[in-house]
């Protein structure tokens, strides 16, 4: 047996708990539900319109710069593990892998830098493009 | 074949990564179908723990169900698909046909590959197979220009993304 | 009775510390014999163990899993009634307040019969331990409430999901030294375990806020999982030079590795990498990311009472709330493990007690109990530091937030990464004393360059923006209040 067998006995473990804790909620309580008691909270006033609305883009924008970042880390972590233990030969080829690797990471946030992707009171449009809308 | 408990824990994992699948298409709930997805990927990840590809099945969780699909429930949210029920049909011919073409195709496939399957030992795998030292040496040694290149695809995603998303349309 | 004076109270003082201090030695003492008791093992435990070693190999591996996961789920679950306690006094001492101290104080009573007589007139203090019990018990009892259009099956699962990531988040931590028993599992990959269960804890969160149907909680949901992703990325990245320093994601061998004599030559003290510069400015990354990751002040912001009512869990009672509420406090101590397990040299003690020859200290150091309790004396350091930050910093704006992630600690995790790789590229191929001068003139000049850009640009805007709202014209004219006729006798 490999050694994530203990990840999943933990996972089995936590789950079980997870259940429990569920049905004791289920269990436990009173039940009396009203009309009133049920309403959405908003305040004490009466819900207006419906909860799930459109969100500015700029979360998915967020989102999808992470996934790009988070990958470009993935692609490290192996060597991570290699680098410093490697021979001379290794070590010299590899950095300067990396940095060439690396060097792409700086061009991307620059990037999203200079059109400020990620600028929470910025305009949802690109500079050069409101520079041409004024 | 002997059957050993490596492959009875792989057999559930995968069971229950394919009922999840299922789940994936069944469900009618954008969010629950993306929830289950979340789940085959999941498992996916310890399919590939069982078969000893620890960074890998680790990269898979990481990867696909910490990152991709937190942008997949966004999108959802993004777009509040709420009223599924409006774009269905009520006796839709095609659904038949789908699981017809499924269920064959299923067992065409079983035909072919379970005689093979039964027969083939369980290979072992090399001494540190999978493991991060293993893939850090060969990525970094022999697949240099790929390597390379995936970094340079990751910044035309950069760019990409940014421009879709902020650019005004006229 | 009269007030004590000072200098009683000094003596009280004292007294107490001195108390605890036994209490810590005999405590020692104990872990000692323990483990000479289980390497003799008595009857009982002798044919436990045979029992064991009878069975199939297959059914003894996940026998043994099973055990240490109960023991990787029993000190994060425990602990949390204390922790809570344990944070609502400290916070009220630090704001001066007296916080929960009676609940749990029994006194029998002096004339009733039915009391033997060695319990009368006794007191009994548990100085306010019980009322997280309490608090616990009041949840479970209450009346469960599931507003109307909420996906139900989404909302019972966001807490639970919540829970499952608290509990898993520390299975490849190593709790102690002997490998008996723990860490539960002890993967090539350990330290990307961590990365990705935590990273499981968006979902809990945006199913929560998303299957409430209410405004607040999906403003709240939205907030939570840009916040999580964000600092999840600096974290990833601070992480990644530790690894580069260390050479592996095992976790055991992250801590194997912090045993070393510091800097590699100063004998007496371990190799920790929050001694090192990299590992400091790692580290420092680390906590910031730490403390946003579990929501924590000054990282509320999901949860902002004064903005989003309650965030993600407004529409959260009973039970429910009481789930999210667990799930973060042992979010909050299994992260500070984590941080102790990569940066403070795991179940180890500051000091290298084989290398001044003090065998007795490192014998304790490598028992199960003496590790774990290192482990959590680090831990409620780690929690200490929590709750010192939420009594000290107010919460940032959403903008600030954004920026302190993406602008800040990403940029600087970046830096040291490369910085970390040249170093290490410079003193193996060159030599150990150059790499260190390259190193820390490099530090030289990060910092510099900082510091120049942060002068031209940020601050100045920050400020613009300071004057621009102090120097703003009143809106109404000072209200003149007239001064009220004083009414004479």
């Amino acid at each position: 047996m490999g050694s994530y067998i203990g990840i999943l006995a933990l996972m089995g473990l936590a789950v079980v708990l997870c259940a429990v804790f569920a049905t004791i909620s289920w269990l436990l309580g009173p039940k009396r539900n009203t009309t009133y008691k049920n309403a959405p909270y908003e305040c004490g006033v009466a819900p207006v319109g419906d909860a799930r609305e459109r969100f500015p883009i700029k979360f998915y924008l967020v989102a999808i710069i992470f996934i790009l970042f988070d990958i470009e880390v993935v692609f490290l972590w192996a060597w991570m593990t290699v680098y410093k233990g490697g021979t001379v030969e290794f070590i010299k080829f590899t950095f300067f892998e990396f940095l060439a690797f690396m060097s792409t990471w700086v061009l991307g946030y620059a990037y999203i830098l200079k059109v400020k992707a990620i600028e929470w009171d910025e305009p949802e449009a690109l500079p050069s493009e409101i520079q041409e809308a004024a | 074949m002997k059957i050993t408990p490596d492959m009875i824990v792989f057999a559930m994992l995968a069971g229950m990564a394919a009922l999840s699948a299922v789940g994936v298409v069944a469900f009618r709930n954008a969010v629950r179908s993306a929830l289950c997805l979340v789940f085959t990927f999941f498992l996916l990840g310890f399919l590939y723990f069982a078969l000893n590809m620890e960074m890998l099945g680790i990269t898979q969780i990481v990867v696909y169900t910490g990152a991709i699909m937190v942008l997949f429930l966004f999108v959802i949210m993004l777009l509040n698909l709420g009223a599924s029920h409006v774009l269905e049909e009520k006796s839709d011919p095609k659904k038949v046909i789908g699981i017809g073409f499924g269920v064959s195709l299923a067992v065409l496939l079983a035909s072919q590959i379970v005689p093979v399957l039964i027969k083939v030992n369980a290979p072992t795998a090399p001494e540190g197979f999978g493991s991060p030292q293993v893939i850090g040496n060969v990525l970094f040694t022999d697949y240099v220009f790929p390597f390379e290149a995936v970094s340079i695809l990751l910044l035309l995603g950069i760019v990409g993304s940014v421009l879709l998303a902020k650019r005004r349309l006229s | 009775m009269a007030t004590p004076t000072a200098a009683q109270r000094a003596a009280g003082t004292a007294l107490d510390f001195f108390t605890t201090m036994i209490l810590l030695l005999i405590f020692a003492i104990g872990c000692e014999v323990s483990t000479t008791a289980w390497a003799e093992s008595g009857k009982f435990t002798q044919a436990f163990m045979d029992w064991l070693r009878s069975l199939d190999p297959t059914l003894q591996d996940v026998l043994a899993a099973l055990g240490r996961a109960i023991l990787a789920i029993i000190p994060v679950f425990a602990p949390v009634p204390f922790i809570i306690w344990y944070e609502r006094r400290l916070l009220s001492w630090m704001q001066d307040r007296i916080g929960p101290n009676r609940t749990g104080n029994i006194t029998f009573s002096r004339t009733s019969k039915l009391i033997p007589s060695f319990l009368k007139g006794k007191k009994f203090k548990l100085f306010g331990l019980a009322q997280s019990i309490a608090d616990g018990i009041k949840l479970f009892t209450k009346e469960d409430i599931m507003p109307t259009k909420t996906d139900k099956f989404l909302f019972i699962l966001g807490p639970l999901i919540a829970l499952f990531v608290a509990l898993t988040l520390g299975g490849t931590i190593p709790w102690a030294g002997d490998r008996r028993f723990t860490p539960v599992a002890d993967i090539n990959v350990g330290l990307l375990y961590v990365m990705a269960i935590s990273s499981l804890g968006a979902y809990g969160l945006v199913l929560a806020g998303y299957s409430s149907n209410n405004k607040y909680s999906l403003l709240g949901a939205l907030r939570a999982s840009a916040q999580l992703i964000s600092y999840e990325l600096a974290m990833g990245v601070s992480l990644a030079a530790m690894v580069m320093v260390t050479g592996s994601l095992k976790m055991t061998e992250i801590v194997a590795a912090q045993e070393a004599p510091l800097l590699g030559f100063i004998g007496f003290l371990p190799n920790w990498n929050i001694f090192t510069p990299f590992g400091l400015v790692s580290g420092f990354i680390f906590l910031i990311c730490m403390f946003a990751e579990t929501n924590r002040p000054p990282f509320d912001l999901p949860e902002a009472e004064n903005e989003l009512v309650a965030g993600y869990h407004t529409e959260y009672s009973t039970k429910r709330w009481g789930l999210f509420m667990m799930a973060e406090y042992m979010a909050m101590f299994t992260f500070s493990m984590v941080f102790s397990t990569v940066f403070l040299g795991g179940y180890h003690m500051p000091i290298r007690w084989e290398a001044i020859g003090m065998d007795f200290m490192a014998g304790i150091e490598r028992s199960y109990l003496g590790g774990l309790s290192v482990m959590m004396l680090k831990g409620v350091a780690g929690l200490t530091l929590y709750i010192w930050v939420r009594a000290t910093y107010p919460r940032f704006r959403y903008d600030q937030l954004m920026n302190l992630g993406w602008k800040f600690l990403l940029p600087v995790a970046t830096a040291n990464l490369i910085v970390t790789a040249t170093w290490i590229m410079i003193s193996k191929v060159y030599g150990a004393a150059p790499g260190w001068m390259f190193a820390i003139g490099l530090y030289a000049v990060a910092i510099a360059v900082y510091l120049l850009l942060r002068s031209k640009k940020s601050r100045q805007y920050l400020d613009t923006r300071a004057v621009d709202m102090i120097n703003q014209p009143a809106r109404r004219a000072p209200e003149v209040v007239e001064p009220v006729a004083e009414v004479t006798a």
